[in-house]
């Protein structure tokens, strides 16, 4: 057997000449908590306009790896990274990329739901007010943004009548629309959702499936989850890793049908995990 | 495995054992002596208390709170003492509420993790246990030592020596100011770290910069907390009496009795009075000081902080129950 270390080259990603059709895409990169090392070497090209899932059993690096993609990992000063991350073909560690914009244009949705304690409106403005100077905002025009982005994410018939509403007393599974929905009005191209349906029932999974499934096509989605049913219902292709490193990469139903890595079929299976 | 399942049996399973009713009444004696103990604590506070209150009694009044103090203090009332330590109070929050609310934000915002934050943080935290005469030790040598006979080769006339600034309130409130600055960052830290990080990561992922997260989201979820910290310090600054011993308070000082100079009796470069001053002075300092004049002073100052703490109490249950998340 081989080094589960070492996956097999020709499964890392699949690979094309285009540069276009990928949003994302990186190379060798490396990361490190203080010394405890979460990405070894992993290189990846994310397809544009798809949902993609990262799967893996917990601590192998795949929400790491997530969190790089909009630099917010650095927010902590004990984070040190290593290698090239390309977004929309533009290495986002150039000197001339403002962090601003790049987290404007990949937006993220987190495990717990996290609407900021304000009212859903403001929620949903609170992006287009940090971007744009105050005396420029009309208010016909921020309530048209509310609407689009709220209908954007099957909310507005629920909260039209509630947009005043205090967003910490929805249901979760409202709420974390909401954080989704406060994303569009920035025009984002990437949307990248930690493990998005954990804290939700059923139902709300189910919803917010739904939802990523309507939003596929506008945004490049990229999704870490723990379920693997999830990842095989949801998503176009579906990565999996293992101790930091990417140990495959292909459409979802060849990784859940033939998986080429003897790791990944084991995981897949439920022997590990 | 090997055991076949025991037989049901006939009387009551789950009879208390003898070591069972031991444990039972060494938990209900153990209990008692806690209660003892809080009993301990609360008894004589209630005692002091309505002990003070009822010597009390007889010179309580609005008018003690509104006449001066008359033949050293044996006669009159507390407002000479009660408006110096008014502007004592606002005159220190004036210096520390900045410097520890701004000092705090950077420490718990933007501040990297670190050797440098730490021993900060083990400093502040130090600081907030030296004694208070220490603090008013390094008022003096700083402040009143230091500071005055710069301003006054600045400001003061050599010809006229009632132009130059005596220790007063300035640096009494300098003095006090510099005692609660370690209480005010502590306080303000906590209240900053207990906004949910969540919070920041959702502003940080939309594009916020560090500036725009804490005017939006990090300060209006931790004003409460804030708000407790000062009320806090200001109970302490009214009721400290150590700090303000040679940096300012004054045993006598002639106050109108009447007009805008009652409201405004005390110069910033002038010797002021203070409650906590005050009821020293009266209470060990001056012969047949009438009891009622001692315990009414010290009422006064009871209810004072009581006031005040009660008040940071209500705003931080108040602003609790506004917020959810």
């Amino acid at each position: 057997m081989t080094s589960p270390l070492q996956p097999p080259a020709p499964a890392a990603s699949p690979v094309g000449s285009d540069p276009a059709r990928f949003s994302i895409t990186t190379r060798d990169l490396c990361l490190w908590y203080t010394k405890f090392q979460a990405l070894r070497n992993v290189t990846v090209n994310i397809r544009h306009g798809l949902i993609t899932s990262l799967i893996g059993p917990s601590g192998c690096g795949k929400t790491t790896l997530l969190r790089c993609f909009n630099r917010v990992n650095e927010r902590y000063g004990y984070v040190t990274t290593r290698g090239e991350i390309r977004i929309l073909d533009k290495n986002i560690y150039d000197p001339d990329v403002s962090l601003i914009e790049l987290r404007k244009k990949v937006g993220m949705v987190f495990q717990r739901p996290n609407p900021l304690p304000i009212s859903v409106y403001e929620n949903v403005v609170f992006g287009i007010r940090l971007h744009r100077d105050s005396d420029s905002l009309r208010r016909s025009q921020l309530d048209e943004e509310v609407e689009k982005a709220l209908t954007e994410v099957g909310l507005w018939n629920d909260l039209k009548d509630r947009l005043d509403a205090k967003a910490t007393t929805l249901q979760l599974e409202q709420q974390q629309k909401l954080c989704i929905a406060r994303l569009l009005p920035l025009k984002p191209d990437i949307i990248l959702m930690d493990e998005p349906c954990s804290a939700l029932d059923v139902e709300g999974t189910q919803a917010i499936e739904e939802l990523m499934f309507s939003l596929k096509g506008r945004y490049t989605i990229v999704i870490v989850t723990h379920n693997m049913a999830q990842a095989r219902r949801a998503s176009d292709e579906c990565i999996f890793m293992l101790m930091g490193e990417l140990m495959e990469h292909t459409r979802t139903e060849e990784l859940f049908l033939t998986p080429r890595h003897p790791k990944t079929a084991d995981y897949i299976e439920g022997r590990y995990g | 495995m090997s055991e076949p399942c025991s037989a049901i049996p006939s009387e009551n399973p789950f009879a208390l054992t003898p070591l069972e009713r031991r444990k039972k009444a060494a938990a209900r004696r153990n209990q008692w002596i806690m209660f003892g103990f809080c009993a301990l604590l609360i008894i004589p506070l209630v005692l002091i208390l309505v002990d003070i209150f009822w010597k009390a009694a007889p010179v309580l009044s609005l008018d003690f709170l509104w006449q001066n103090p008359v033949n050293k203090g044996k006669e009159g009332g507390l407002w000479a003492p009660l408006v110096g330590t008014f502007y004592l109070v606002v005159g220190s929050l004036l210096f520390v509420a900045p410097v520890g609310i701004f000092a705090a934000i950077y420490l718990n915002e933007y501040a990297r993790e670190g050797w440098v934050n730490r021993v900060i943080g083990i400093t502040v935290t130090s600081l907030a246990g030296v004694p208070s005469i220490v603090h008013a030790l390094f008022g003096l040598g700083a402040f009143v030592l230091g500071m005055l006979p710069a301003i006054n080769r600045l400001l003061a006339d050599p010809a006229r020596p009632e132009t130059r600034w005596e220790a007063g309130l300035l640096t009494a409130s300098l003095t006090v100011a510099v005692m609660n600055l370690p209480v005010i960052i502590t306080s303000t830290r906590e209240a900053l770290g207990a906004v949910p990080q969540s919070f920041r990561e959702a502003c940080w992922n939309l594009g916020a910069t560090r500036w725009q997260t804490i005017r939006t989201i990090v300060l209006p979820n931790s004003l409460s907390g804030i708000l407790t910290g000062i009320i806090l310090v200001v109970s302490r600054a009214a009721g400290e009496t150590a700090p303000i011993l040679f940096t300012g308070a004054t045993f006598f000082k002639f106050v109108a009795d009447s007009g805008t100079a009652k409201l405004f009796p005390y110069g910033i470069g002038e010797p002021f009075m203070a409650m906590s001053m005050h009821l020293n002075i009266i209470s060990n300092q001056i012969s047949q000081m009438p009891e009622r004049m001692k315990f009414g002073s010290a009422a006064v100052l009871i209810t004072l902080i009581l006031a005040i703490n009660s008040l940071a109490i209500a705003l931080r249950v108040w602003l609790r129950g506004r917020k959810r998340w």
